[in-house]
């Protein structure tokens, strides 16, 4: 009961509690004792309103503290004792305190591993432990990050608010940046962290329902996601063309596409409701080749509008072959600048295949360009599969 | 309200014209005139390059020149009081604009 609470609460009781005592660590450890209190005050059942519960008490255990450090005539502490005392905890009927903690942990002044870090740590209660090993990185380096971030926050005094609306639009980008960020890492072999992310999301898409980059967001987790028991086999990495679509989880890819239809009735497109309804159109074919490649291709021109970088139009040339063909593609590849790109070769090689030309120079630099395992071990297996035949 | 200084990275290197410094100098009075407006001017100042400068050391002994040979050296700043971070990269994004160098904003400590 109390993991559960824990999980699903952590993130609002401290953004309240940042708010009412204006210090992310002692929100933090105010509620972390709250916690601790509750295992023994739960003992013979929770409260009627758990949350409230946690965050009255940790907001008597922060002023306690505070009046500590006040007697120590701490002129910070009285201040910020003066404004917790008399601050309400109810939340305002517009705004949860949750969106002021996601863009304060996702302000632009804090560099991106610090903003994943601390918005995992603060809005998904996750433990600085847990962070470290979902990221593969030494707990004390992850531990250090999330207080270097959080001292940044204090000294350079990062506000705790939402953006203006002016500032809306650049500061969200980030925030869904982040979120993304923490999704992708997950992809590959790390489902849980793939899981966070799609909490976070969700979360997001509840507080910024008139957002339809945070619908697009979240549409393009959940198709993705929708193919994860498809998209390996005994460790092998199998790309799209080559699922088992039959394994794709088709309450994911429901939800998905429900998404994308009220982000293409909103009519208000971005990159992230671009990629989703691309993902959309996959999720909806039976087969690779009932796949409608035109509407593909169509959302690849509109998506290389929002983003005209070359890794875009490398993806645009994927369908710009089923549509017009390989020759046709290829003359769209070769000039990219994506030299140091892997994908960038194993488009090529396969463009080259299918006009029957040598492929094998892409192929090797396809297989030099990742260090992935698993994407060597599938690049190779192309490369061999194409010589066989 | 909390203090900040807003300083302006400043390559080593040449200075650009007579008629272009003349674009900015006019441009920056009238940033100025707008941080003050807003209550939230405390000082600023422009300086000589490190060519100017005289370092004094911990055992009394001075040298002539910067400390340390940079790429870039503090070529100005600005002392503001202002809400909170946000408020201060405002400006200094007006600033880093309106001068083309890029400006760093730090927090006063204390």
């Amino acid at each position: 009961m109390i993991e559960q609470v824990y999980r699903e609460q952590y993130g609002r009781a401290v953004a309240i509690l940042t708010r009412v005592v204006g210090s992310i660590d002692l929100a933090e450890d105010a509620v972390q004792e709250a916690f601790a209190a509750a295992a023994t005050a739960w003992a013979d059942g929770p409260p009627p309103s758990p949350v409230g519960w946690i965050v009255t008490t940790a907001r008597n255990r922060a002023i306690d503290h505070l009046r500590r450090e006040a007697a120590r005539a701490d002129k910070l502490a009285q201040a910020a004792l003066l404004h917790a005392a008399a601050g309400p905890t109810e939340e305002g009927p517009v705004r949860d305190d949750r969106l002021r903690l996601i863009f304060t942990c996702c302000h632009p002044a804090l560099n991106r591993p610090a903003q994943v870090a601390l918005t995992l740590r603060l809005l998904g209660g996750l433990s600085t432990a847990e962070i470290a090993r979902l990221f593969l990185v030494p707990e004390p380096t992850m531990a250090a990050r999330v207080t270097r971030a959080k001292a940044k926050i204090r000294d350079a005094r990062i506000p705790y608010r939402v953006p203006a609306d002016a500032d809306l639009p650049e500061r969200l980008r980030s925030v869904l940046a982040v979120l993304y960020l923490v999704f992708t890492e997950g992809w590959h072999d790390r489902p849980a962290l793939a899981g966070e992310a799609v909490r976070l999301a969700r979360l997001l898409r509840e507080l910024m329902p008139d957002e339809p980059e945070v619908a697009g967001l979240l549409a393009l987790m959940l198709l993705t996601e929708s193919r994860r028991p498809a998209r390996s086999v005994e460790g092998r990495l199998v790309p799209l063309a080559g699922q088992d679509r039959s394994r794709w989880d088709r309450a994911l890819i429901q939800e998905g596409q429900e998404l994308v239809r009220g982000c293409v009735r909103r009519g208000r497109p971005g990159t992230y409701q671009l990629q989703a309804a691309i993902a959309a159109v996959h999720s909806a074919a039976p087969s690779v080749a009932a796949t409608d490649w035109a509407a593909v291709l169509t959302l690849y021109d509109q998506l290389a509008r929002h983003d005209p970088g070359p890794v875009v139009r490398l993806h645009r040339a994927v369908a710009l072959a089923e549509v017009a063909g390989p020759a046709a593609a290829l003359a769209e590849v070769e000039p990219l600048a994506l030299e140091s790109y892997h994908l960038f070769h194993a488009v090529r090689a396969d463009l080259l295949e299918r006009l029957g030309r040598d492929a094998g120079d892409a192929w090797e630099r396809a297989i030099a360009g990742t260090d992935d395992p698993a994407e060597r071990a599938h690049l190779r297996a192309r490369r061999d599969a194409r010589r066989g035949t | 309200m909390s203090h900040y200084l807003l300083d302006i990275w400043q390559p080593a290197g040449g200075t650009p014209e007579p008629a272009e410094l003349a674009v900015i100098g006019a441009r920056l009075d009238a940033l100025n005139a707008e941080i003050r407006a807003a209550g939230e001017f405390v000082f600023a100042a422009g300086l000589h390059s490190p060519d100017a400068a005289t370092v004094v050391r911990p055992d009394g002994l001075v040298t002539d020149g910067p400390y340390v040979e940079g790429k870039e050296f503090v070529g100005g700043f600005w002392i503001l009081d202002v809400p909170d971070l946000d408020v201060a990269l405002e400006w200094a994004r007006r600033a880093a604009a309106v001068i083309g160098l890029p400006v760093e904003v730090r927090p006063f400590a204390g």
